[in-house]
């Protein structure tokens, strides 16, 4: 069974519920029973109409869950057996899904595991596992979440752009478990973008598959990091890339620019080079200088010294790096790099081991120890 | 998203306000102290942001590898380690700031007198994966 194409049915589903009136809350477990139920017995007995099964199946769910609590509370069973007629799933539904679980009274953290199980459908094990947390405790981030959106109106229009900073975390922040984030982050953006037309969207969904066609070459077998100039650029995934420049294209083509798009014709520019040595770096400086335009992040100026120390040379770099704030994550990692492209290996490698403690993750730390161990093996000649 | 690890040491930290040593404590006090961590925790359990909490018995033992064919030597405890750890809390946040201020409400666990120990806590954020998106 397809477990994927199951779950692409989740925020039809939900919708449906919430549209006959069902507290959101409720309507979502509703569903993940569905869910779970489906994953038990269509193997052996799949149904000929996938959404109404689930759809009858959540409706049962929510009347036997509010049975039990009317029973609780020892009042008369007042639920009606039949489903109440609502609509038929909308673009809309899911539309409104995504608004809804990244709201922004929602911390990123609630509104990415709300995001994962109501609109991806993954169970609370899975998001837990995929982000090391025990079970109880993401269960609980998740009710809680649930509890802060339920009061709001489901028809009102969101800001998309929350939405886009939810899925750019599922993407680029978590662990590798048994579930694909990455993979699933494109698969949400992918169906956010048949949901609504709107350029950002698109230009997400590109910086995903541009970035995510790289994945196998970006690291080692040992696990070790191998940095984009390195890579192997036949082990890129070139149907990734086509469609991620294609859909990047389309949207720039409209001429409503954002950070997304911005930063994926960057990524674009990468990949379009055949070798590192054919990379266009005077045109990535000046996506850097739009970008910096746009967002005003000051990560992108020191991404763009690197780039400039590319284009214009490591003098130049090292002087475009002198306007960026010192105290800013991987400064002294551009700063190590620059100056061992200025042939200064004794500060390179002085700094390499600096940036290294300083390395917020274990991989960049051992990489950034293994540059200053070369250079200093260098050194030592 | 981030985890931090609260560390919490037996010595190797500064005195703390509170400073009497747990056995001078009354039965009572110490039932409080150990009640204020069971609920600090459900608490975090309760926002979601609970990952584990262990403590550690203070001794321990050193071992090394000693070669091949050899079993490991094993010494310790040495005189001259001033840190000891006794316990630790990992939470799960959003940012450095509510680590902080987690790290605070742990440190105001009551001791003597049912008021609060003012321990130094020590918070080490955690190493994580590296991002997809770096340039």
């Amino acid at each position: 069974m397809d477990e994927t194409l199951l779950r692409s049915l989740t925020p039809s589903v939900l919708g449906i519920l919430v549209r006959r009136g069902i507290d959101f809350a409720a309507a979502e477990d509703a569903v993940q029973d569905a869910l779970v139920e489906a994953v038990r017995v269509w193997p052996a007995d799949p149904p000929r109409d996938p959404l109404g099964w689930l759809t009858t199946v959540a409706w049962r769910r929510f009347l036997d869950a509010a049975r039990a609590d009317t029973a609780r509370r020892r009042r008369e069973d007042l639920v009606d057996e039949e489903p109440a007629p609502g609509p038929a799933p909308t673009v809309d539904d899911t539309l409104q899904l995504y608004f809804l679980c990244a709201h922004p009274s929602l911390t990123p953290s609630s509104a990415v595991a709300l995001t994962l199980r109501a609109v991806g459908g993954l169970t609370t094990r899975q998001i837990a596992n995929a982000y090391l947390v025990p079970e109880a405790t993401m269960a609980q981030r998740i009710s809680r979440a649930k509890r802060t959106v339920s009061g709001l109106r489901f028809d009102r229009p969101g800001d998309v752009a929350t939405v886009l900073r939810v899925l750019y975390l599922v993407f680029n922040e978590g662990y590798s478990g048994d579930v694909d984030l990455a993979a699933e982050a494109i698969r949400l953006t992918r169906q956010l973008a048949a949901a609504i037309d709107h350029p950002e969207v698109a230009g997400l969904l590109a910086l995903m598959l541009l970035h995510h066609a790289r994945r196998a070459a970006r690291t080692a077998p040992d696990g070790s990091l191998v940095p984009l100039a390195e890579q192997d650029r036949s082990r890129w995934d070139t149907r990734s890339i086509a469609e991620g420049v294609e859909i990047l294209q389309a949207a720039l083509a409209r001429d409503q620019l954002g950070e997304f798009q911005a930063q994926a014709a960057i990524a674009a520019l990468h990949a379009d080079a055949p070798a590192a040595a054919e990379t266009d770096w005077v045109q990535i400086v000046e996506w850097y200088d739009e970008l910096a335009r746009l967002t005003g992040n000051p990560v992108v100026r020191l991404n763009r010294a690197v780039a400039v120390g590319e284009a214009d040379g490591p003098r130049a770099g090292l002087k475009a790096l002198a306007a960026v704030d010192d105290a800013l994550p991987r400064y002294t990692a551009v700063a190590a790099y620059l100056h061992e492209r200025d042939g200064d290996l004794a500060t390179a490698a002085r700094l390499y081991a600096e940036a290294a403690q300083q390395a917020p993750n274990l991989a960049e730390r051992d990489h950034l120890t293994r540059q200053a161990a070369r250079l200093n093996a260098l050194l030592r000649r | 998203m981030a985890k931090y690890l609260l560390l919490k040491h037996y010595r190797g930290t500064p005195a703390t306000v509170n400073d009497v040593p747990m056995d001078q404590w009354t039965p009572a006090e110490i039932s409080a102290h150990m009640q204020y961590m069971r609920d600090f925790a459900a608490r975090l359990e309760g926002t979601g942001e609970f990952v584990d909490a262990q403590a550690l018995a203070p001794e321990g033992t050193f071992v090394r590898y000693d070669g091949e064919g050899r079993p490991p030597v094993t010494d310790g405890p040495f005189a001259e380690t001033k840190d000891l750890i006794a316990g630790w809390m990992v939470i799960d946040v959003d940012s450095h700031d509510r680590a902080v201020e987690l790290a605070g409400e742990l440190s105001a666990a009551p001791g003597a007198g049912g008021k609060p120990i003012h321990e130094w806590l020590e918070l080490r954020p955690f190493l994580s994966e590296p991002p997809t998106i770096t340039e």
